[in-house]
């Protein structure tokens, strides 16, 4: 089977179980294991040539540019691992099957593991670095959902978020030394980096990557000091624990020093702080574990020392060192997987974990007993038992370790540890079997069926097999793994029971006597324990977390607080300081302009403009007043644009205006009349500075573009040149418009059309909004007046109405040639209109309007666009107009052109747009019960009060 | 005259930005229109001022005013007013909801305008 | 000839124009039809990347004027890319919106939807930088529309905020091109390129400035800080799929930055020298860090999105800021992962507030919602996503650009704010999940929602995802040829400006009667 198959096949059959579980728990769990037993044969197919020292390789590319491929490798190490992987996932699936409950849900956790599955053995057979962390962020994510499975436990969620956030950093930190990593070695296969170790040694970059792939090490295996996450992992199912978080997860920290020790070790740092880390994590981890009365707990940091052992055997980097690190990760995994299941079976059995409440159960258990006591001795490393092997090559490898000059330090603490571990592993024999009997157990104990106990005892019978035969059943295994972390020759080992009186063998009696002692002492001791405060992990991580998330909250907070102002007034001194940036990095160019005179008529507008607009600032608070100087600048503006020969622009700002502050009356209308004074003098003063800055700004670019000329001659003479010949008008103005950028026009009535719908659409959710009752029966404003609809507007209107109109088809027709145009046009018929609403009322003249104002609009923005995409038929692009001259009798010759037909549209849809918009508006203001007037003039408001329309 | 007008863009700007950065809808809305007039006339500018020229071609006149900008200027000020428009009716449709034209939302105290449940933390520690 | 460019701008309008005027009171019918035209935009836009993927430029002189004079749309890769992304997000978005309904909780749904994709699309592939400012009203107006649909006491209030914010951004915008034109006397980006790049030093003040407000006017779309406050309450109190289509308007803004700032104010223009990515590189960074932030922070379901969003144009702005091919490439396929898993997000967040007793998205513990498993699983597929962890794309596209700022001064501050917030975040979406999903009260008469067709709409995205992270090499190959073809500007100017650069000054140059038609200018080699 190839290996991405093998790494690929738990993913694939994550999917089955959630469907599998319909069929039944004992199908699911069968399911599952099927799908982990192809991958595992899949794998051992192989077996064969990787012991003979073969390495099997498969290579995939997925992201050649990045050097992200898929390229998976077996070797050793990663058939050892890999085995492990598969083999006890199997076990455990079978364990599981049998130890999760009715309420649980199988299927997603099976689900879970296979995933989880799935990514290990990624991890252990990556050939590229980039892959591996892949794999590697997989796990963490996985290993997340398996810990939080019972979701109903807050010390699930919360054991699940912490090691989520612990192995997520290190994981983070691994990216970044893997960068480098590859950085370095020019690759990020580890093919190629395993052969670099003298360019990654020698390169200033090795020791940050060292520390970071160190960081995703540790923090993976649970080192010192970020060892606490492990205990609290164990709020997952008992099955999890003793998959994840004593025989593999853990584990794949090792696997990655294991795996770039050819490249990383034997340096002075690598000793210094693996070796180290490793020391102390194992000599901690074994104290703690000896108080601990829960059995998960206890074998939780028993799990931590022995990861610390291995870690430390890694840093020695020596080549014994390693293979005695590679022989205990295999008996490790054997004696604590069975271990957790044991506590889990009598977690099962008893409902307690608290060693102290247990004891005596040898006799109701005797199963479980032998299977615990075996694998519990192997743990405490007694003869004839596997641990006990892997432990005496620590031990002799420990007793030559030399830790910066002081020869006794490793070697004392390494037995201390042992002697450690020794008690902590009697202490489960003792204080859970032996001893009396008890009858206050939860509930009544018994041996489980072999569903349970069959897994268990499996891994017992290997350690058994291992540790009288080690070379025979372990040999081949450990020297292909060995030979693959050290990268060259084996040193000299034998696996073997009697090595003769070495001084390992007196450290490793002195370990079993001192632990047999500590363990009778233990009562005092605990009490001791007990008695000293200690730094509780969880208790800093959790302040810590606190502490991060309320400062996230903070900042969120303070920096988005939904003030308008001050996120405007941010805005305007950025755009303010970077403009002025820009231009400070520049040089201005000369000027090249001579300015225009000066006269008396500008400058009276102008001393108009600046009086009407500094009493805007001050009035603003009378919102009647400020709107009418606002109509009076738009009028001082738009006689601007007359006089510096402008007339379209002079037209369209006028009618435009009228609009406008029509729109603002009818707002005006349900709005407060007076803004309140709540701006402090200092918010005023710096709100008036950041507008002053802002408008020398403008100012001052204003200015510097008056007094230099264009770069380059401007585009607009080709425009001029064409627009007679070309676009068959005189107005430049309209021709640009409507022919030279009537894509923008197009747009331009688009925008308009759309924010009429948008009117429309908000009016119809207000209106249907409770607020749409409420406005339906308000009261009548007392100071409305009397007078709805006087006789004099009406009339005047209504005359004015056909004039309008006339005056408005005028403007249209000779806008190609003279000022004037579709917009113009427009606006003048849509105000003629609005002035019949105004005058007669909403509903005398809603019930004269023949032609709904969507489809107006929409036939504006269709004819447009047809009349753009009729120029196709003539084989020409979107929008080419063309124009000719005609001639009927009476009339004189005229020009007919396109660019009218679009023009036209352009009329509709700004008709439409204003009148839809006014009219939605106006629909805001119409009370209920009011009835469209019978009369065709309402001149006495005493006839009818209710005929009120705004 | 071009310091007339360079200063008149810049009055104008700045009462909108004052304007602009105050508390209430309809006073920012007013501000935005004042903005609009700058801009507007800023842009026209942008073809250099001129006075006294054909609005549109004349036999025999060689010196016209650049249309580009004014045809700029006249997309700018029908969009604007399409601006103008939705602002105003949402403002109006905010104040109606609200019963209140203030501008500023309170998002550093979540749940003011909302209905917040109790804020429990949960499982936030 | 071949019109086939102008589709997305004028199919939209057209068929929204069309609903409007005969089908304003049929939801069935004007359902059936902005469906059928998002399944037609996709087939365009996929034709067209086809088309761009040739390396070729497809230009198109509107009104048969000839650049400059006239405006012209142009097809190259980037803008294909755009176009078809754009497509592709819009169609799942529209079936989610009519699958939950929300289509139906105010008027003018699909017009205004369609009048959304016109601009946008209108926006990528535009020549002209006025036009530009045309299409990103036109967008701006339809999306004040989308935001505030079905209307809303606290919708409304944001929408104002939303609407004075860019009402501010477009003035700026006029400023800008008002600034622009004074210079150069042009609106033609092509021509735009060749003038600009004449201007000596010693004149360059007022053509810095025009730049640099043009950054600051795209810097708003792509709610860069200090110009982002419009995002979190617009995306957090919008209808949760239109701020899924939203993903793609901070898109505009990144989009606009690498045009503007490659074509026109390109690494070798003198005036202009360094004045970008200086101002650039660190907004980013602190957008990055702001936003993952406010993620850990957020209270609420919608703003955790939206502050999600934030960081990931955070994100995406890094690689732009280092205007290299590499970078390029490296923030385009970022841009589409980060614009997938963002709309993505937002679908999620509907799917919860759509099983909430009043639609509250707050992360405090609530019922058991229906279908807990399925959201929950899309939930957390989105988040991986968005927080950039394996497996998905987001992963790769992190990679990328932390690979692309190896030769950046500050790479190792770059690297450490990017892996820093990605824990960050990491960190926010595990308590946001484990408060939505595993810390609920016993379930009672939670609403459940409906029909299926969120779930096919929120899991096509999940797909595309996932199809991108398979697809990586060929997509970043594509990705590594747009960035090339971007940066040889040679190329584009050539195929706009046929007989560049004596072209501008030439009042009696091409006679509009023969078509200047668009000439379909081999590209060089190194973009291929």
């Amino acid at each position: 089977m190839p290996l991405i198959l093998i790494a690929i096949l738990p993913f694939l059959g994550a999917l089955l179980p959630g469907l599998m579980i319909r069929a039944g728990r004992t199908v699911c769990a069968w399911t599952t294991a099927t799908v982990t037993a192809a991958a595992l044969i899949g794998l051992l197919v192989h077996a064969p040539a990787v012991l003979a020292g073969e390495v099997i390789t498969y290579r995939l590319d997925w992201l050649p540019q990045l050097g992200l491929n898929a390229n998976f490798m077996l070797d050793g190490l990663g058939l050892l691992f890999a085995g492990l992987i598969l083999g006890i996932g199997l076990l455990i699936i079978i364990y599981a099957r049998f130890y999760l409950s009715r309420e649980d849900p199988m299927g997603t956790f099976y689900t879970y593991l296979l995933l989880f599955q799935g990514a290990m053995v990624g991890i252990v057979l990556s050939d590229n670095v980039l892959l591996m962390l892949v794999f590697w962020e997989l796990t963490s994510l996985s290993s997340f959902l398996l810990i939080g499975y019972w979701k109903h436990l807050p010390e699930g969620r919360q054991g699940a978020r912490m090691a989520l956030a612990v192995t997520g950093m290190g994981g983070l930190a691994l990216i970044g030394g893997m960068l480098i990593l590859g950085q370095i070695a020019g690759s990020y296969d580890l093919s190629v980096i395993l052969t670099q170790k003298d360019a990654v040694q020698a390169s200033p970059l090795y020791l940050p990557a060292l520390i970071l792939i160190l960081l995703g090490a540790f923090t993976k295996s649970a080192q010192f000091p970020f060892h606490f996450w492990l205990p609290h992992a164990m709020a997952a199912p008992t099955p999890v624990s003793a998959y994840l978080h004593s025989a593999t997860m853990v584990k794949a920290g090792l696997f990655l020093m294991a795996r770039l020790w050819p490249v990383l070790a034997g340096t002075p740092e690598w000793f210094y702080i693996v070796a180290t880390t490793g020391l102390v994590t194992m000599v901690l981890g074994a104290l703690i574990a000896l108080f601990k009365d829960d059995l998960k707990a206890l074998l939780a940091f028993s799990t931590v020392s022995h990861l610390g052992l291995i870690t430390m055997l890694l840093g020695f980097g020596t080549p014994f060192a390693a293979v005695a690190a590679v022989f205990h990760i295999i008996n490790h995994a054997t004696f604590k997987a069975a271990l957790f299941m044991t506590a889990g079976i009598i977690d099962h059995e008893t409902q307690t974990r608290d060693i102290k409440r247990l004891g005596g159960l040898r006799h109701l258990m005797p199963v479980t007993f032998v299977i615990g006591t075996l694998a519990a001795l192997s743990m405490a490393g007694i003869p004839l038992l596997n641990g006990f092997l892997s432990k005496e090559m620590m031990l002799e490898e420990a007793e030559r370790t030399i830790w910066s000059g002081t020869p006794w330090l490793v070697p004392a603490l390494a037995t201390f540890g042992a002697l450690l571990s020794a008690a902590y592993s009697f202490r489960f024999v003792i204080h859970t079997f032996m001893g009396p009997e008890r009858h206050d157990y939860p509930a009544r104990p018994h041996d489980p069926g072999f569903g349970l106990w069959g897994a268990p005892a499996l891994l017992v019978v290997l350690v058994v097999v291992i540790g009288i035969l080690p070379a025979a059943v372990a040999g081949g295994l450990v020297a292909a793994a060995s030979g693959a972390v050290i990268g060259g020759d084996l040193p000299y080992y034998s696996l073997k029971i009697w090595h003769g009186i070495t001084p390992a063998l007196y450290m490793s009696i002195i370990a079993l006597a001192g632990g047999a002692v500590l363990l009778a002492l233990h009562r005092p001791l605990d009490r001791l324990w007990q008695a000293t405060p200690r730094p509780e992990a969880k208790v800093i991580f959790d302040a810590l977390m606190a502490g991060v998330v309320w400062l996230a909250r903070a900042i969120t907070a303070g920096v988005h607080n939904g003030s308008m102002a001050r996120s405007g007034a941010v805005f305007a001194v950025t755009i303010v300081v970077a403009g002025y940036a820009a231009w400070a990095g520049g040089a201005q160019a000369p000027a090249t302009r001579d300015l225009l005179p000066l006269a008396a008529v500008p400058l009276a507008g102008w001393f108009a403009l600046m009086l009407v607009t500094l009493c805007l600032v001050f009035w603003h608070h009378q919102r009647l007043v400020a709107l009418i100087l606002i109509g009076v600048i738009g009028l001082i503006v738009s006689v601007g644009f007359v006089y510096f020969s402008a007339p379209d622009l002079a037209l369209t700002q006028a009618t435009v205006e009228v609009v406008t502050v029509i729109l603002l009356l009818l707002m005006l209308n349900f709005i407060p009349k007076t803004t309140p004074f709540e701006s402090s003098a200092g918010r005023r003063l710096r709100d008036g500075a950041i507008a002053v800055a802002v408008g020398l700004g403008a100012a001052a670019l204003t200015f510097a573009l008056q007094i230099t000329d264009f770069a380059q001659p401007s585009i607009s003479a080709y425009h001029l040149a064409n627009s007679k010949t070309g676009g068959g008008g005189t107005n430049v103005v309209n021709v640009i418009l409507v022919d030279f950028r009537g894509f923008d026009t197009f747009g331009e009535i688009t925008v308009l059309g759309i924010a009429a719908l948008v009117i429309f659409a908000l009016t119809e959710a207000v209106l249907a909004s409770p607020v749409g009752k409420w406005l339906a029966n308000r009261p009548l404003n007392p100071d409305k007046a009397g007078d709805a609809h006087p006789l004099m507007m009406v009339v005047a209107t209504r005359v004015m109405m056909p004039i309008a109109l006339v005056v408005g088809t005028y403007i249209f027709l000779r806008g190609h040639n003279e000022p004037g145009g579709g917009f113009i046009a427009g606006l003048i018929v849509a105000i003629a209109l609005v002035m019949q609403y105004m005058a007669s009322g909403f509903d005398w003249a809603a019930a004269r309007q023949r032609f709904p104002y969507h489809g107006i609009i929409a036939a504006g923005v269709l004819i447009a666009a047809l009349t753009g995409v009729g120029s196709w038929f003539a084989g020409r692009p979107f929008l080419t107009s063309s124009f000719g001259y005609f001639e009927i009798w009476p009339i004189e010759e005229f020009e007919l052109a396109t660019a009218i037909a679009f023009d036209v549209g352009v009329f509709l849809c700004v008709v439409g747009a204003v009148m839809l918009a006014l009219e939605s508006l106006a629909r805001l203001a119409r009370r209920s019960g009011v009835r469209p007037s019978p009369h065709a003039m309402d001149v006495d408001p005493s006839r009818d009060v209710t005929a009120g329309g705004q | 005259m071009e310091y007339l007008f360079s200063t008149a863009v810049g009055a104008l700007t700045a009462g909108g930005i004052y304007l602009v950065l105050r508390q209430r809808t309809f006073t920012v809305i007013l501000g935005i229109s004042l903005l609009t007039y700058a801009v507007n006339l800023f842009l026209f500018a942008s073809g250099r001022l001129s006075i006294n020229l054909p609005a549109v071609l004349r036999y025999g006149t060689e010196t016209y005013g650049d249309p580009l900008p004014q045809a700029l200027v006249l997309t700018a000020i029908v969009i604007s007013f399409g601006m103008t428009a939705v602002i105003v009716m949402l403002g109006l449709g905010a104040y109606l909801a609200a019963r209140d034209d203030r501008i500023d939302l309170d998002d550093a105290t979540p749940g003011a305008t909302d209905t917040a449940p109790a804020q429990g933390k949960g499982d936030m520690t | 000839m071949n019109h086939l460019i102008l589709f997305p701008v004028l199919l939209p309008a057209v068929v929204g124009a069309i609903i409007i005027l005969v089908m304003r009171f049929h939801t069935s019918l004007a359902r059936t039809f902005s469906v059928a035209t998002s399944l037609a935009l996709l087939g365009i836009g996929w034709a067209l990347l086809w088309e761009g993927a040739s390396g070729r430029f497809m230009v198109y002189g509107l009104g048969n004027w000839p650049a400059p004079f006239g405006i012209v749309l142009v097809l190259d890769r980037l803008s294909a890319l755009m176009v078809a992304l754009t497509a592709t997000l819009a169609l799942p978005v529209l079936l989610y919106a009519i699958g939950s309904g929300w289509d139906t909780r105010g008027r003018h749904f699909h017009a205004l939807f369609l009048f959304q994709l016109m601009g946008i699309f209108g926006a990528f592939l535009t020549g002209d930088i006025f036009n530009l400012f045309v299409f990103f009203e036109i967008l701006l107006i339809a999306s004040y529309g989308l935001m505030i649909h079905a209307g809303g006491t606290r919708r409304m209030r944001a929408g104002v905020q939303y609407v004075i914010y860019n009402l501010l951004g477009s003035t700026l915008f006029l400023f800008a091109l008002g600034t622009l034109y004074a210079v150069t006397g042009t609106l033609n980006m092509a021509d735009l390129a060749l003038r600009v790049a004449e201007i000596p030093a010693e004149q360059s003040a007022l053509i810095r400035v025009a730049a640099v407000l043009l950054l600051a006017v795209f810097a708003v779309k792509a709610a860069l800080i200090p110009l982002h406050f419009w995002l979190p309450a617009t995306y957090a109190d919008a209808p949760a799929p239109i701020a899924a289509l939203f993903a793609i308007m901070t898109k505009i803004g990144a989009y606009a930055i690498l045009r503007v700032f490659t074509l026109i104010f390109g690494p070798g223009v003198v005036a202009t020298q360094g004045l970008v990515g200086t101002w650039l590189m660190p907004a980013a960074l602190v957008t990055l860090a702001v936003g993952m932030i406010g993620v850990l922070g957020a209270r609420q379901m919608g703003r955790l999105a939206a502050f999600a969003a934030i960081g990931s144009m955070g994100t995406l702005l890094v690689a732009i800021a280092l205007f290299t091919p590499q970078g390029t490439a490296a923030a385009l396929y970022y841009m589409v992962h980060s614009t997938l898993a963002g709309a993505m997000l937002f679908l999620v967040v509907d799917l919860v507030r759509a099983r909430r007793a009043g639609e509250a998205d707050w992360l405090t513990p609530a019922p058991l919602m229906a279908q807990s498993g399925l959201v929950a699983s899309l939930f957390f597929a989105a988040a991986i996503a968005m927080a950039g962890m394996p497996p998905l794309s987001g992963f790769l596209g992190k990679l990328l650009v932390m690979d692309a700022v190896r030769s950046h001064p500050l790479v190792w501050t770059i690297w450490a704010v990017i892996l820093t917030t990605s824990l960050v975040a990491v960190l926010g979406f595990a308590r946001a999940g484990s408060a939505l999903f595993w810390n609920t009260l016993p379930p009672e008469a939670a609403p459940d929602a409906p029909t299926t067709l969120p779930f096919v709409a929120t899991g096509g995205l999940l797909a595309m995802l996932t199809l991108l992270t398979l697809a990586a090499g060929p997509v970043t190959g594509f990705m590594a040829a747009t960035a090339a073809q971007l940066t040889a500007t040679g190329s584009y100017i050539s195929a706009v400006l046929p007989d560049a650069p004596d072209a501008p000054d030439a009042p009696d140059a091409p006679d509009p009667s023969d078509p200047p038609e668009a000439p379909e200018a081999p590209a060089p080699e190194d973009t291929q």
